[in-house]
């Protein structure tokens, strides 16, 4: 009997969470999570999943147990949106900072003030800085399949991973979405070794204060000063790009399904224009992408799967013969351009690698963005870069702007 | 060649002297008249107050009673509490006397 | 050993050369309370006092397992490491958490209340040494009236001290005790008992600061033992609902001979500029307050 059933991006990803015999999950309701936090709550009181649930009375408190947990060598899991995740921030900066695999879904949505609770992506985005792997998923599909990726790449490279997906759009959306089995995912997903030593046995002080300057131990040996301890984060970050794609290609060949590794190509082998964007955005770019091309414009989509750590390389192979780049995003960075266009820009820098590269933010507080939005937008930009107006402003699409 | 810090994340082993040699601290150190101390008098035992109270536990509870002064910080509780006022604090550029 | 003396452990577990100020009350209570807790403990402390005395990477002169965390988190993450230890089977440690005032009644208040109100099994200790010390004697909650602190460095500090014990106790939770380090022995039998009982309990330690307070440091004992001796900090007990003062205060509680609280305030500096509206507040507040504990302890 086929294990594919419909369901939203919620239960996708609860189905997932379950798969990976989480032992520890905290969470706090948030719109438009909160049917995930109630289905985790919902497989370990009727005993399916054998975990224990914090009730937590923030989302600050909810990543602060993660931290704790998965320091003590507890598998764990947490989910939020919008405030929530701001609201956690400080302890986003800390959990990278401590090395722990925690997978966290993001279930994006525009941040206050003014309150919105319906989809953009600014919450995850401005988190971006903080150290974790940011992982943007296309469909429910993809949300399950990727909350299982995730686990892997955290564990190998001790970098918390944030599964992202778009609320409402997705995460209440039924889409067909095959449950993985369960014995393949135990296999896919070796059991969590922790790097943390928080024992009686070996009694250690863990994240205290680091002074500017290495120092010396007990015994003489030069221990790191903040800066190197934070240059292995990032040495990590770099190290996932391979984790990332390594996890994608074995999750490919074991469950027979490709979400791209960091980034991937919709009909792009022969693009002149690249239509950008991340998550269900790309979706609905590959519809305008069509609809380009059946006017004759050699039109390709570029999603970005992976925001952090950002894939220069695929970015410059994927826009190599491009003439121009429509970058697409649900986010900006104010005071300059959409987060997103200024890493395509920085990934290009030097290379010789020239496309025009047009920004437009859409989408926020939950804006509908119709495929033929992006079909007219792409195909402006496509005339201003035949025209030679190679710098434009960054529009906001389908908005009363000036 | 230097060893490089194997840890990803910061995890402090336990040692003596974290804070370097604190003895450094002081500008005041205990000393204890033996004729006085009720353990050393009695030969048995007893009180060990000075002990009880450090704040440091860099007081033995021994006969005599030993204070290690390489990480003593001087802070002069010890004599405060002696209830047989047997330890002086005497400054660091006077000897014990 | 002396008799008394002879029941308690012996082992040192915080090694000579800690980072602590000469004559620092929260190193003579952690000094106990180690004692008490012993090996099989896991403690979790916010950035605080406690975390320089824990010391600095890559060393530490603490011998049991600890766990730094950001300054509102304490409890928050008490709760996830008795989770996780509860999920791997390793239920059996204690999870300890030790915050300062600051880290307890101000920002750790909204976590430790969560904790607490879903029975968190594990035992939060918080050190109050009324005010942010370790950032330079600033002014918390917990901060009695009168003080000066360098954010209440003209008026003195306005409000009374807020009644913590009184919101935790309102927790219902299964175990709450006040301890002094001048009393060594009595705080080390309450974290002995702590340590048996299961649910949340929660240990309020009067820590005298030298600096802070503006006394010398040889005096750390005598002024923890004022506090007791005046009525400011009682020794006392919550069991099952049920109140019973400890030691001095029991004595205390028996004979009514409580020393007027000016005994306690003129030896500290940060007391120098309390009105005398302010000293008979204080006292009548402190008698009001005893009138109640007698109350609890009779019935």
């Amino acid at each position: 009997m086929s294990k594919v059933q419909i369901m939203t991006g919620n239960s996708a990803a609860a189905a997932a969470v379950m798969l990976c015999d989480v032992q520890v999950v905290a969470a706090y309701p948030i719109t438009p999570q909160s049917q995930l936090a109630e289905m985790m709550s919902q497989y370990i009181e009727s005993g399916e999943l054998k975990a224990e649930y914090v009730r937590v009375e923030g989302e600050h408190t909810a990543l602060t147990v993660c931290i704790s947990a998965s320091t003590v060598g507890a598998r764990v899991f947490t989910a939020t949106s919008a405030n929530g995740l701001l609201y956690m921030h400080e302890q986003l900066h800390w959990a990278a900072g401590a090395r722990l695999p925690i997978v966290m879904c993001c279930v994006n949505r525009g941040v206050g003030a003014p309150w919105t609770i319906f989809n953009d992506q600014q919450d995850s985005l401005a988190q971006r800085d903080t150290g974790w792997i940011q992982l943007y998923c296309r469909n429910n599909q993809e949300i399950h399949d990727t909350i299982l990726q995730a686990y892997r790449i955290a564990e190998a490279v001790y970098v918390p991973v944030m599964v992202c997906y778009d609320g409402f759009v997705l995460s209440h959306t039924m889409m067909p979405v095959e449950i993985r089995d369960l014995e393949a995912v135990r296999e896919y997903l070796p059991p969590y070794r922790p790097h943390t030593i928080l024992t009686p046995e070996d009694p250690r002080c863990l994240n205290p204060v680091l002074f500017p300057n290495r120092r010396a131990d007990g015994e003489g040996v030069l221990r790191d000063g903040y800066m190197e301890m934070r240059y292995k984060l990032e040495a990590a970050l770099e190290q996932s790009l391979e984790a990332i794609a390594e996890a994608s290609d074995a999750f490919a060949k074991r469950f027979g399904a490709d979400h791209g590794g960091l980034a991937w190509g919709y009909r792009t082998e022969d693009a002149e224009l690249h239509l950008v964007a991340m998550g269900s955005l790309a979706s609905e770019a590959t519809l305008a992408a069509d609809a380009l091309r059946a006017r004759g414009i050699r039109a390709g989509v570029t999603g970005i799967r992976a925001f952090r750590p950002f894939p220069k390389a695929e970015v410059r192979k994927a826009l190599e013969g491009a003439k121009a780049a429509v970058v697409f995003e649900k986010s900006i960075s104010y005071g300059n351009e959409g987060a997103l266009c200024t890493e395509i820009k920085g990934a290009l820098y030097g290379t010789g690698i020239q496309p025009a590269v047009y920004n437009y933010i859409a989408g926020l507080g939950g804006r509908d963005v119709k495929a033929r939005e992006l079909e007219a937008a792409a195909g402006e930009s496509w005339d201003d870069c035949l025209a030679g107006r190679r710098e434009k402003n960054t529009t906001w699409l389908n908005c009363v702007t000036g | 060649m230097e060893k490089r810090d194997e840890n990803i994340s910061a995890m402090c082993r336990p040692a003596v002297g974290e804070a370097g040699r604190t003895g450094d601290w002081r500008t005041l150190r205990p000393v204890i008249d033996q004729a006085r101390c009720i353990p050393a008098v009695k030969k048995k035992s007893a009180c060990f107050l000075c002990w009880l109270y450090c704040p440091e536990g860099v007081v033995k509870a021994t006969i005599p009673v030993e204070i290690d002064l390489e990480y003593c910080k001087g802070c002069g509780i010890c004599a405060e509490e002696c209830p047989a006022k047997a330890i002086q604090m005497v400054r660091e550029d006077q000897p014990d006397e | 050993m002396p008799e008394n003396l002879f029941k308690i452990n012996t082992k040192e577990y915080i090694l000579p050369g800690s980072r602590a100020c000469q004559g620092c009350g929260l190193s003579l209570f952690y000094r106990y309370a180690l004692k008490a807790l012993r090996e099989n403990t896991i403690v979790t402390l916010p950035a605080c006092c406690l975390c320089v005395l824990q010391g600095l990477y890559p060393s530490t002169p603490v011998m049991v397992p600890a766990l730094n965390n950001s300054f509102a988190s304490t409890a928050a993450s008490a709760s996830g490491l008795v989770a996780g230890l509860r999920a791997l089977n390793k239920a059996d440690t204690t999870v300890v958490a030790i915050a300062g005032d600051g880290a307890t009644f101000d920002m750790g208040i909204q976590a430790l209340s969560g904790a607490a109100e879903r029975g968190t099994d594990f035992i939060y200790v918080c050190y109050d040494n009324e005010g942010y010390m370790n950032t330079g004697t600033q002014r918390s909650s917990a901060t009695p009236m009168g003080a000066l602190t360098t954010t209440t460095p003209i008026l003195t500090k306005q409000q009374h001290k807020k009644d913590f014990l009184k919101i935790m106790e309102a927790h219902n939770i299964a175990y709450l005790a006040t301890a002094s380090p001048s009393y060594p022995l009595d705080l080390y039998d309450k974290f002995v008992r702590a340590k048996k009982i299961r649910g949340t309990r929660y240990i309020h330690v009067h820590v005298p600061c030298p600096p802070g307070w503006a006394y010398p440091p040889k005096d750390t004992v005598k002024i923890g033992r004022l506090a007791v001796e005046t009525g400011i900090f009682p020794l006392f007990e919550i069991e099952d609902g049920k109140f019973r003062f400890t030691g001095r205060s029991k004595t205390q509680a028996e004979r009514g001979n409580r020393l007027p609280v000016i005994n306690y305030l003129e030896k500290q500096g940060r007391f120098r500029k309390m009105n005398a509206e302010q000293l008979k507040q204080l006292q009548a507040m402190v008698d009001a307050k005893w009138e109640e504990y007698l109350r609890k302890a009779e019935g």
